[in-house]
């Protein structure tokens, strides 16, 4: 097995994603098919290979320090599921 | 014939001598749409049809005033629904964002408009531009204009299918791992993948963000090199992009001298259909027979290409989509009991099930543990599979191939396989790990009258090269035809 | 074991707030203090399809603080995604660097009672600000305002080598002069320009090894920063000597208990998942770009401290104190013209001057009395024309209409009475007018010398010379008591 079952939980968890039970015991088999087909990777010897983060080999992209019009802020709002005038509104976040 | 059955150049030449107006234009594009979408169903969401004819007009007032009209001539254009259109409902064919309205234009959006393309609605796509058949969209599946009982392809289906049934006369889509290039060949029309950074990606939804390029769908490739021209060019708002200029690629069809095409001997190994195999050597056979030279090479991390993208791809969408948590945009849940529930459920009910999987995956091999194993292996896969291509190029100027290793499949056939539809993309993805240009060409049909495309790819920013290339093997196939 | 027997080991992650013009990543204002969620844009509101570009002022900003800190500036390094949700980080992700920050090393030296402390520094790297999540005023909701997401940030990481809650106060106020000296960043604690959080551990004297740390937040004064880690040190040694262990979390430093509460809600390890940004480029800084930065940084506070006791004498304690401003060492450096001393100028400045200035909630920028003016009055002294007394209100005056120092003197005629003749007048007439009190002297009363000579001052004004009133005094009342 690639994955267990409480790995699955995890990184659901992680990800923020409900999963019911029976999308749990369909991901397990399905991720687990996959991440041991990926596995594949492994017969290759790649300690001497650098990675690729970037293909096109660019440096130094940068912008000038000028400002640009912002949104208002019904703009920005106008989208929320919920908000008031002012800000966006979330369940209370207990510290 | 129908104005909406003909090419971009042939309506170009019609309003130009002002036999054709782009009112009559969208009229026959309406005509088609009344007749196909019920069944074709490549359309998210089309654009009011009285907006659409005053801007059709506009256009056409324009002309006769002589004015100068930009090069895409008031002609008809579909969007796949992953690029962002300001205030026009921006879906990515999720119940996440069912209701978005972007307060701005992608980069491409504003060029296609300033080019005076008319834009007539956004497409149908798997939800977040995850998936190989445009079925796992929330809202709809797209089929197949040449048989609803087939898929389109994915993830640019309903970009294709729009095309292929003339409900548009071009598209604009995307690719991360071969999302053009696979719907263009089940659907019969030409598909293009520019060399990554060719064209800005601001404004496209992030699926794979060191993958993903907007690209075309056309009838043919001469309207390839035509929106090709409208949408290229280096973004400011786009650090990836590159800084080169712009060629006029409709004045770079014609090829000059013989090609050298390279075969790579991987790419027809078991698995692939072989009437798709048949159609791709007749391809080979045209372009020998037309003074070509024609080797063989050797792409020997072949095997390792779709491991390669799929941990690279889905480790950085289950970071793109990390923002799809129904606090400042998009669909929430209702009834939750706090913050963390709020989340849970959001995007467990938010996003399909191919999305979570593949969030599920990039999350794992990114995860403390598996980094070094997945991500980073992939990354350096990436780097042999760059420098395999690297010293192919060195032996010959394109590379030809299936786009597929089959033909559409039937709605349904594939569904509950993921492993199985990821191993279709084998010879599509290496386009995307590469960052090379690739572009899928119609080439023939299987003995059950569904389209098969073959694949040509060249160095990076050779655009011209490509579409010479293909533009000369649309020309051999059509005088066979 | 006593408390005595351990050493606290303390290291602090800094996060200041570069000022540039716009965020990071996008061209939204950073101004301070705007109605909320009117400085965003999609960029910074994360919105779908949306790319990062960076910010080349804040790239510079960083370079700069690194070459002040004596860092190593990378010849290459990138950003990175660290992933974890939060209502008020849009994208879910905050982009920062990883495995290769922009400044690796460094140090700031520290002039403890106990000597020279050299505090290392890990790294200093860039990355963006996230919104403000606000909790009050509802029981069940919580409010996000983004205008603060994507500004841009600097965070310096400290090796653990800081030895008491003191030393960390004086870190703190040490980057905080040094990085307005920069300009980079303007150190506001109280309003979270300049944030820190503390590592502290505790381990028996002599120890190598070190012990388990508590994270502190929460801090947003030089003032807490003392008084949190200090609690904190005394809280794990309590721990320690009842048999207990530390426990490795994160803890809320409380104002108005005073203490710090352990966030039960943090316990488990964030697995932040980072790897390499894709939307930006790598930075690649070269030799050449280091040395044009380099060139343009001012004279910073640790050189000036050098300069000051070297050259004009002055004692650590007077040079720090002047240094700690820009603004403070520029009016200072003016007011050495005119062969002034400058320890007299040390002296004006830091008493009357920042005495006037407090009171007024004036900064020195704004002062109506000049450099140049100030030396003028200490001539005046010099000269004997005034005493060091009225001196003072001379000064108050210059201060609060900016007129000269002889303008005013002639004015007000303060000119200090200095010639023996007059003075002898007065001393005689309160030595007339105190006879009693001439008794009590001679009988042995020394002390009623204060007594004479104040009468006296007040008789004149304050304008009679005092070294000479008092000469002249003693001398009379111990001739008297010698007449008898």
């Amino acid at each position: 097995m690639a994955i267990s079952e409480k790995e699955v939980n995890y990184i659901a968890q992680l990800a923020r994603l409900s999963l019911t039970d029976d999308e749990t015991h369909t991901y397990l088999k399905q991720l687990n098919d996959i991440l041991l087909y990926m596995a594949k990777l492994d017969e290759l010897d790649t300690s001497k290979v650098e990675p690729t983060c970037h293909v096109l080999g660019l440096e130094n992209v940068h912008r000038e320090d000028e400002e640009f019009p912002s949104l208002s802020k019904e703009e920005a709002l106008l989208n929320s599921p919920d908000k008031n005038d002012s800000f966006y509104k979330v369940p209370k976040i207990i510290e | 014939m129908k104005l909406s059955h003909m090419n971009a150049h042939e309506l170009k030449a019609l309003l130009a001598t002002k036999e054709v107006s782009c009112k009559e234009i969208m009229s026959s594009i309406f005509d088609e749409i009344d007749k196909r979408e019920y069944d074709v169903a490549a359309y998210i969401h089309i654009r009011d049809k009285k907006e659409l004819f005053t801007e059709a007009e506009k256009i056409d007032n324009r002309r006769l005033k002589a004015d100068n009209i930009g090069i895409l001539d008031g002609l008809p254009i579909s969007i796949k629904d992953n690029i962002c259109t300001k205030a026009i409902p921006t879906t990515c064919a999720s119940k996440m964002l069912e209701n978005f309205v972007p307060p701005y234009d992608a980069t491409i959006i504003k060029k296609i408009r300033q080019a005076d393309g008319i834009i007539i609605g956004k497409t149908n796509l798997d939800e977040f531009a995850m998936g190989s058949s445009t079925e796992h969209s929330a809202f709809k599946i797209t089929k197949n204009p040449h048989n609803t009982d087939y898929v389109p392809g994915g993830t640019s289906g309903g970009a294709c299918a729009s095309v292929a049934a003339n409900e548009c006369i071009m598209a604009i889509g995307s690719d991360t791992g071969g999302s053009i290039r696979q719907p263009a060949s089940f659907c019969g029309v030409t598909g293009l993948k520019p060399t990554y950074g060719r064209v800005s990606r601001f404004g496209l939804v992030a699926y794979g963000s060191s993958l993903d390029q907007i690209g075309t769908v056309t009838k043919n490739v001469k309207d390839t090199a035509l929106l090709l021209q409208v949408i290229a060019g280096v973004d400011s708002l786009d650090a990836t992009s590159v800084d080169e200029s712009v060629p006029n690629y409709c004045d770079l069809l014609s090829l000059n001298g013989k090609l050298t095409v390279g075969i790579p001997k991987e790419f027809f190994a078991e698995g692939l259909d072989h009437e798709v195999e048949n159609a791709v050597k007749n391809c080979i056979s045209l372009l020998e027979k037309d003074g070509h030279n024609v080797i063989e090479i050797s792409i020997p991390h072949t095997p390792y290409a779709v491991p390669a993208y799929y941990i690279t791809a889905c480790s950085e969408a289950s970071s793109n989509l990390a923002r799809y948590d129904g606090v400042k945009y998009g669909y929430r849940a209702t009834d939750t009991k706090n913050l963390m529930d709020m989340y849970l459920k959001t995007r467990g009910s938010g996003f399909g099930a191919e999305v979570k999987r593949r969030i599920m995956l990039g999350t794992y091999t990114l995860s403390a543990g598996y980094y070094d194993a997945f991500y980073l292996k992939a990354a350096k896969v990436r780097t042999l599979i760059a420098q395999d291509f690297a010293k192919a190029f060195e032996l010959c100027d394109i590379i030809i191939s299936p786009v597929a290793p089959t033909a559409a499949y039937k709605i349904g056939e594939k569904a509950d396989d993921p492993l199985a539809m990821y191993l279709g993309d084998i010879y599509s993805v290496i386009a995307n790990l590469t960052g090379l240009p690739a572009i899928s060409v119609p080439c023939g049909w299987t003995t059950s009258r569904l389209p098969i495309g073959v694949q040509l790819t060249t160095r990076a920013l050779n655009e011209p090269l490509l579409l010479s290339a293909a533009y000369r093997l649309e020309q051999l196939l059509a005088t066979v035809a | 074991m006593s408390s005595s027997e351990f050493e606290a080991v303390i290291g602090l992650e800094i996060h200041a707030q570069l000022l540039t013009k716009t965020k990071m990543f996008c061209g939204c204002s950073t101004k301070f203090g705007s109605e909320p969620n009117s400085q965003t844009c999609p960029i910074c509101i994360g919105m779908p399809g949306v790319l990062p570009v960076m910010n080349k002022n804040a790239l510079e900003f960083v370079i700069k603080t690194g070459i002040a800190m004596n860092c190593t500036i990378a010849h290459f390094s990138r950003f990175a995604r660290k992933n974890y949700f939060y209502p008020d980080l849009p994208k879910g992700y905050q982009i920062s660097q990883y495995e290769l920050p922009i400044c690796q090393g460094g140090h700031l030296v520290l002039h403890t009672q106990d000597g020279e402390r050299v505090i290392g520094l890990t790294r200093i790297h860039m990355e963006e600000d996230a919104g403000k999540n606000i909790h009050d005023n509802s029981d069940k909701y919580s409010f996000v305002d983004l205008n603060r997401a994507g500004t841009p940030l600097m965070e310096i990481v400290t090796e653990p080598e800081i030895r008491t809650p003191a030393e960390a106060s004086m870190f703190m106020r040490k980057l905080r002069s040094i990085l307005r000296y920069l300009g980079v960043c303007d150190g506001n604690m109280e309003e979270g320009s300049l944030r820190c959080d503390a590592n502290v551990s505790i381990r028996a004297r002599g120890e190598l090894a070190l012990g388990v740390k508590a994270e502190i937040k929460n801090i947003n004064s030089f003032k807490f920063v003392e008084k949190a880690i200090e609690y904190e040190i005394g809280r794990q040694e309590r721990v320690l000597l009842d048999g207990g262990r530390i426990v490795q979390e994160t803890r809320l430093w409380d104002v108005a208990t005073g203490v710090t509460k352990s966030m039960r809600s943090k316990e488990e390890a964030h697995d932040y998942r980072y790897f390499p940004e894709p939307d930006l480029m790598p930075v690649v800084v070269s030799n050449e770009i280091i040395e044009t930065i380099r060139a343009t940084l001012p004279e910073l506070p640790e050189d000036k401290v050098k300069r000051y006791v070297e050259r004009y004498k002055l004692p650590l304690y007077d040079a720090e104190l002047l240094t700690n401003e820009q603004q403070t060492a520029k009016w200072f450096e003016e007011a050495l013209v005119n062969g002034v001393n400058p320890k007299a100028v040390s002296n004006w400045m830091m008493g009357e001057l920042m005495r006037l200035l407090n009171e007024n909630n004036l900064p020195i920028d704004k002062c109506k009395v000049s450099p140049v003016h100030l030396t003028e009055l200490i001539a005046l002294i010099d000269k004997g024309t005034i005493s060091g007394t009225i001196a003072k209100s001379v000064f108050e005056e210059m201060f609060n209409t900016g007129k000269r120092a002889e303008g005013i003197i002639k004015e007000k005629g303060l000119v200090q009475i200095s010639d023996e003749g007059s003075i002898d007048k007065i001393v005689e007439e309160v030595i007339q007018k105190n006879l009693k009190e001439v008794e009590r002297y001679k009988g042995g009363e020394v002390k009623l010398m204060g007594f004479f000579v104040g009468q006296v001052m007040k008789l004149s004004k304050g304008k009679a010379n005092p070294a000479m009133v008092n000469d002249i005094v003693k001398r009379k009342l111990d001739g008297k008591a010698t007449d008898e």
